[in-house]
């Protein structure tokens, strides 16, 4: 029998769309997951772009919300450190190094999360304020939810973690 | 034969939490008795794999060192 204390439920809230900030998400979520738990992460702010489609170049309905596209590239491969990018160099350097210690990229997480059925939510208020159309998001994704939706997993969650 | 081991996850060489991830596949490929083997070289998986077995409800049949490789075999019950 599983041992009753273990959690059962955990819901991360991902805001932040640093590179160094997503890996831990998804390495949680994705051995969360492989604990049995039902886990859901909820994409807000910053942390919807990494959802948005690579191949998608510009997002944003207007001059400001393509502004501020431009400043945060689509994808998990283009998600910048939070400190010391250094232009990109503090990234490509992170990358090199966790390839060579085998640690599994953040977008091969994702594909894992993906597989073993974790709910990732975007978060439908940030797509509206960002000018993000559904289309734009990589497929794969669960339905766009709301802060209620998102604050009622947290509270049937054991662990809850804003990221 | 309960004891065999039917399926090897190779773990060697690969960081957190990949093991643990690896092992979860492989419980879900096999049914409820039969055994497993997780082979890793992660340090980190020397407490997290029996970690994860305890809480999953399996049953740790063997843990073994053997120089820089970590062995478990666990029963998925």
């Amino acid at each position: 029998m599983p041992d009753p204390d273990s959690p059962d439920k955990m819901t991360i809230i991902a805001f932040s769309g640093d590179l160094d900030k997503l890996w831990p998400t998804m390495i949680l979520s994705s051995t969360g997951a492989a604990y049995g738990m039902d886990v859901t992460v909820f994409f807000t702010f910053w942390g919807l772009f990494p959802l948005v489609d690579e191949d998608v170049r510009f997002t944003g309905d207007n001059a400001m919300t393509k502004m501020l596209a431009g400043m945060n590239p689509p994808g998990f491969s283009r998600a910048k450190l939070s400190k010391l990018n250094m232009g990109g160099a503090g990234k490509w350097m992170m990358r090199k190094l966790a390839n060579q210690h085998k640690v599994a990229p953040p977008e091969e997480l994702f594909a894992i999360c993906q597989e073993m059925g974790v709910k990732l939510w975007p978060c439908q208020m940030t797509m509206d304020l960002l000018g993000i159309r559904p289309d734009q998001l990589r497929p794969g994704l669960g339905e766009p939810a709301g802060a209620a939706t998102a604050l009622s997993s947290m509270s049937r969650s054991k662990i809850q973690l804003f990221i | 034969m309960a004891d065999d081991v039917i399926k090897v996850v190779d773990a060697k060489g690969l960081s957190c939490p990949m093991p643990v991830l690896l092992a979860r596949r492989a419980v879900d490929e096999v049914e409820a008795g039969n055994v497993i083997r997780i082979e890793a070289t992660d340090a980190g998986s020397k407490s997290d794999i029996p970690s994860w077995t305890k809480d999953m409800g399996y049953e740790m049949l063997d843990s073994e060192i053997d120089g820089p490789v970590y062995t478990f075999t666990i029963r998925k019950t």
